[in-house]
């Protein structure tokens, strides 16, 4: 038989507040252990939450660029369940009026066009970090507890099963980061774990409607992760079902390094979340007009742009995405075309030889040396002929490395390109007489051979030569 | 001098006029509390160090010559659930008995900036679930009147306090009859502001939707004095009311001419004790001749109002309390691995009462029985507050008994909890309201015991009660009273 | 009886409470009586009333995202009953 997947995704981002949903301890990653606390993030008796304004702010605007109807009357719930990462042992979540609700997004896969819909987006507080004395939870004596994540802000992104493939899979988790990174309330630094993903699967006979039974992967925090753990999920439970047995709904661990899920122990019972409403906050009561001002602040957002960059630039559908897919990278394109350069060229040298560094470095666009001034600079050298593309990647380079201007390192370095006809002519004329053999063969009929004969006059020239007229000489020449 | 049988506005006055100094009047309490702590237990704690240096630090201000405000220098009580900075606050339970606040609560903050001196933290049913102080883990607290007699609960430490001159002011928190209960047992002025009115932050929580913090004092001047101190908006609790204080002390004027007062037939209850019966016609009469005008009203609702009441409290307490599990604070008791460790530190930390209430709320909010429950008893509450939005389009005030009978004695009804929960029937339908109401006495029992009347008022009306509690209180004496009593 | 032992026995573990077993039919019994009066809400009708969590109309309450000073560590662990460098320590942790 064959099966399709049917696949959703609980997307947690972090939302980049400076203190954290209920209280005024800071957000900041990486602190020693303990010390961003408070009583009111310690879950100290007698202590009261009060909400920060900018995380429902953050959350409106989220909930509007990803298509949301923004509730207007919405409140904040408690989860109960014990976790010593929590301290309340609640989390303080919404329940059944989040901040949003029916929204989607417009993802692309193999070509094709897709929309997912999205369920619900909430507000919630995050839980603290435990480190465990051994490997594993389940082989650790003991455990450590820090609670400087505790408390910091959440919003909750909920997905249709609309997704099919792990392709789909990634492509939403790709374009809902990229919206957040949009909007800028999202660091969105998944190695960090300030965007994961819970991720369901189950299959069901090609042509059915009725949903198998699902599994859960927790706190997914790659795409890599995302696609692996589903493929090996769904070839996982198509063995099973082929094999005539039945999917246990179940949490299942992704297991990085073994490259496959593992069961972990399931609950004998449904967890029963008592879920009550915050006595302790008020609710969120907003107007349209309140609405339309948080509406009226969002960004131009990734479909919008790359649309304007096929129809302004003349870029290809599949550039325009890929330039658009991050805003900081976006807006780098627009800024180096407004300082003179060539639309189609900047984009091949933003995706290729710029996102090539920062990929190999783990550098952010914003960390590069190179800024889109000094890249349209050059590409104007480059379109003008004072250096040739070859060269233009060792004034590149040579950027990368020193943030030097490139019309400086072209003078420093003497890179101008060679285009004085007897210049070039001395160094053909002692290529050619060097190299007899395939000048030989190149006047045997042999038309390949001038391409060993061109690369010799660039290689002598140190890439300076046109390689236009070097071209055009030769041909003559040996003619 | 008998200095503990003065009010806080005497002291104030003798304070301000030079004739004692606020060193001698700490001296003084705390000697009272030496003689009648073992006999009553009403503290939990006594900082008679702490509470010398703030008196010290008084008199060196008026040697100063500053200005002092209303509190400063006088001594008083903070029931043991109000945190304290440094001060352990152990809500008289075990899972909090060597609980050490970082930090004080919004009510202290402005008690301290008051300049008022603390004598220490008072005894309380566990979490401030009973009403007699038998359900805390350091005993019983007993009433002054007659020690084999419970002071009324959860703030009984802080009733019996004022009422044996151990404090001339304590603080104490009402969830569902917590002040005004125990000030009518004990015979003092007990007033449960408006929900909101005071900031609950540092209140260690039973039923978030509920509590509030409010005054025991010796008279009506003194707890409109209080309030003024303690009333207004907090930027640490949300639930805080931004609505402007008046100056409580205005009120304090005789004057219920006209005045509409409610009687509502559904508070005189079965089984509702002579002497209590008795006290309260004789406080409508006198009313009456004081020119107020009796409305008889109903509340039809007041019948559910102990159900509603227990099901939301519980639910809240429920997960209010879910976080004492050893974990990061309180009390632990070992375990094998987490989850035993938290089952264990529970079940020995906690009392039954806790317990039983804990149970209770998980099982209202459990799946299956929440709509059943809890939220059946969430709508409820809405239609017990329209009750009394619809009597106070007729009347200002409703008067009403704090209880269907005095003070009981100790260990008489502890074991049967529901018919603890049915001695509630009079004050917790005005916490589901968020209504303030103040406690005062209007009697005495046969037996010697004291017993009280309420005053309930519209919501950020307390000024309306303040002044009728304070008009009737003009022409009485036995609120002057001080219970002696020595080990 | 409205309350089965195995209603108790699952009230216990979401409380995260043990009864044990010659305490258990106390509990249930005052529970159960507890329940049975809390029946009287079903005479109610509370059809078309909207649930009241919150008495006071209080709405959007919310604090300017500014950074407070954290508590000490030191103080902050000061109640922990177990610590180690700065965490707090718990048994070992299963699901």
């Amino acid at each position: 038989m064959s099966y399709e997947a049917v696949i959703g995704l609980e997307i947690h981002s972090e939302l980049k507040t400076k203190t954290k949903i209920f209280c005024g301890c800071a957000t900041g990653f990486g602190a020693e252990q303990n010390t961003h606390v408070c009583p009111v993030c310690l879950g100290l008796p007698g202590v009261l939450p009060v909400v920060n304004r900018s995380v429902v702010e953050y959350a409106i605007k989220a909930g509007l660029a990803l298509n949301c109807t923004i509730n207007k009357f919405s409140k904040f719930d408690r989860k109960n369940y014990y976790y010593p990462d929590l301290p309340k042992n609640f989390q303080t979540s919404q329940y059944d009026l989040p901040i949003a609700e029916h929204g989607y997004v417009d993802i692309e896969v193999g070509g094709k066009q897709k929309r997912i819909r999205i369920t619900r987006i909430h507000m919630e507080e995050d839980a603290g970090k435990l480190v465990h004395s051994g490997t594993t939870i389940r082989d650790s004596s003991s455990s450590k507890v820090d609670y400087n994540r505790t408390g910091v802000p959440l919003i909750e992104i909920v997905s249709e099963p609309d997704m099919r493939t792990p392709e789909e899979a990634r492509a939403y988790m790709e374009k809902i980061k990229s919206i957040l990174e949009y909007i800028d309330v999202s660091n969105c630094k998944m190695e960090e774990g300030n965007l994961r993903a819970d991720v369901n699967v189950s299959l069901r006979p090609v042509g059915t409607e009725k949903l198998g039974t699902k599994t859960e992967m927790k706190n997914l925090n790659s795409f890599k992760m995302i696609e692996s753990a589903l493929s090996y999920e769904i070839e996982r439970q198509e063995d099973v079902l082929e094999d005539g047995g039945e999917i246990i709904q179940e949490t299942r661990t992704w297991d990085d390094g073994r490259a496959m899920t593992v069961s972990m122990r399931s609950k004998e019972k449904a967890q029963d979340y008592r879920y009550m409403p915050e006595p302790d906050l008020v609710p969120i009561v907003l107007t349209d007009e309140d609405i339309e001002k948080f509406r009226a602040t969002l960004p131009e957002l990734p479909d919008a742009r790359r649309a304007r960059l096929v129809k302004e630039h003349g870029l290809s559908e599949y550039d325009a995405a890929s330039l658009t897919a991050s805003r900081a990278m976006a807006e780098y394109f627009d800024a180096a075309v407004s300082a003179g350069a060539d639309a189609k060229l900047a984009a091949n040298w933003i995706m290729g030889e710029l996102s090539k560094h920062l990929n190999s470095s783990d550098m952010a666009l914003s960390d590069s040396a190179v800024k889109a001034k000094m890249l349209a600079e050059m590409l104007g050298l480059l379109e003008k002929g004072t250096i040739s593309s070859k060269i233009a990647k060792t004034v590149f380079e040579e950027m990368w490395q020193t943030g030097k201007n490139p019309g400086v390192i072209v003078e420093e370095k003497g890179l101008v390109q060679i285009t004085d006809t007897k210049e070039i002519e001395a160094i053909v004329d002692k290529v050619i007489n060097d190299n007899p053999k395939p000048v030989a063969d190149y006047r045997g009929g042999n038309a390949k051979s001038i391409g060993f004969l061109v690369g010799q006059v660039m290689k002598q020239s140190k890439g300076k030569a046109n390689p236009a007229m070097v071209n055009k000489l030769l041909k003559e020449k040996l003619g | 001098m008998d200095l503990h049988k003065k009010s806080a506005h005497e002291l104030h006055d003798l304070l301000v006029r030079k004739e004692i100094k606020a060193a001698e009047i700490t001296d003084n309490y705390l000697k009272c509390i030496e003689k009648a702590q073992l006999a009553i237990n009403a503290y939990t704690t006594v900082l008679a160090e702490k509470a010398k240096e703030q008196a010290v630090a008084v008199d060196e201000k008026i040697a100063q010559g500053e200005k002092i405000g209303f509190l400063a220098g006088i001594p008083g009580a903070i029931k043991d659930n109000i945190c304290t900075l440094g001060i352990k606050t152990t809500c008289s339970s075990k899972i909090l008995a060597d609980f050490v606040p970082p930090y004080d609560a919004s009510v202290v903050k402005k008690l301290k900036d008051a300049s008022a001196v603390f004598l220490g933290k008072t005894n309380l049913d566990e979490f401030a679930m009973g009403g007699s102080t038998e359900t805390s883990a350091f005993g019983t607290t007993h009433n002054p009147w007659n020690t084999n007699y419970v002071p009324g609960g959860s703030s009984g430490g802080s009733a019996a306090a004022v009422a044996a001159g151990m404090a001339a002011w304590s603080l104490g928190s009402d969830t569902g009859g917590s002040i005004r209960q125990p000030a009518s047992y004990c015979g003092v002025v007990g007033l449960k502001p408006t929900y909101g009115r005071v900031s609950r932050y540092g209140l260690i929580a039973y039923a978030s939707s509920l509590d509030q913090i409010g005054p025991l004092t010796r008279d009506v001047e003194d707890s409109a004095h209080l309030l003024n101190i303690i009333a207004g908006h907090d930027a640490m609790d949300s639930t805080c009311a931004s609505e402007a204080v008046p100056d409580y002390t205005k009120s304090l004027v005789e004057d219920v001419k006209g005045l509409k007062i409610g009687l509502p037939a559904e508070y005189f209850v079965d089984g509702m004790d002579e002497d209590v019966k008795a006290a309260i016609d004789k406080a409508v009469s006198d009313y009456r001749s004081l020119g107020a005008e009796i409305v008889d009203i109903s509340l039809p609702h007041t019948k559910y109002a102990i159900a509603s009441y227990y099901l939301i409290a519980c639910a809240e307490a429920a997960t209010n309390l879910s976080r004492y599990d050893g974990v990061s604070y309180g009390a632990r008791v070992e375990g094998d691995d987490i989850i035993s460790m938290m089952t264990n530190t529970r079940t020995q930390k906690f009392g039954a009462e806790v317990k039983r209430r804990i149970m209770i709320g998980n099982y209202a909010l459990s799946e299956g029985y929440y709509d059943a429950y809890y939220l059946k008893a969430l709508k409820v509450r809405r239609l017990i507050k329209e009750d009394y939005d619809k009597a106070f389009e007729k009347v200002d005030v409703i008067l009403a008994p704090v209880a269907p009978t005095p003070a009981y004695e100790i260990g008489s009804i502890i074991s049967d909890p529901l018919q603890m929960y049915l001695q509630d029937i009079c004050t917790v339908p005005l916490n589901l309201a968020g209504l303030p109401a103040i406690s005062l006495r209007c009697g005495t029992s046969k037996g010697g015991l004291p017993i009280g009347m309420q005053l309930i008022g519209k919501a950020f009306d307390e000024p309306t009660i303040i002044k009728a509690a304070y008009t009737y209180e003009q022409g009485k004496d036995f609120y002057k009273e001080v219970a002696e009593v020595s080990k | 009886m409205k309350l089965t032992e195995k209603d108790v026995d699952n009230v216990a573990v979401l409380s995260r409470l043990s009864i044990p077993q010659e305490e258990k039919a106390k509990y249930m019994k005052q529970i159960d009586d507890f329940l049975e009066y809390g029946d009287v809400l079903q005479q109610v009708d509370t059809q078309g009333v909207e649930p009241m969590a919150h008495i006071l109309p209080l709405k959007n309450v919310f604090r300017p995202d500014e950074v407070k000073p954290s508590l000490d560590r030191k103080l902050a662990l000061s109640n922990a009953p177990e610590q180690e460098d700065g965490y707090f320590v718990v048994p070992q942790i299963i699901e």
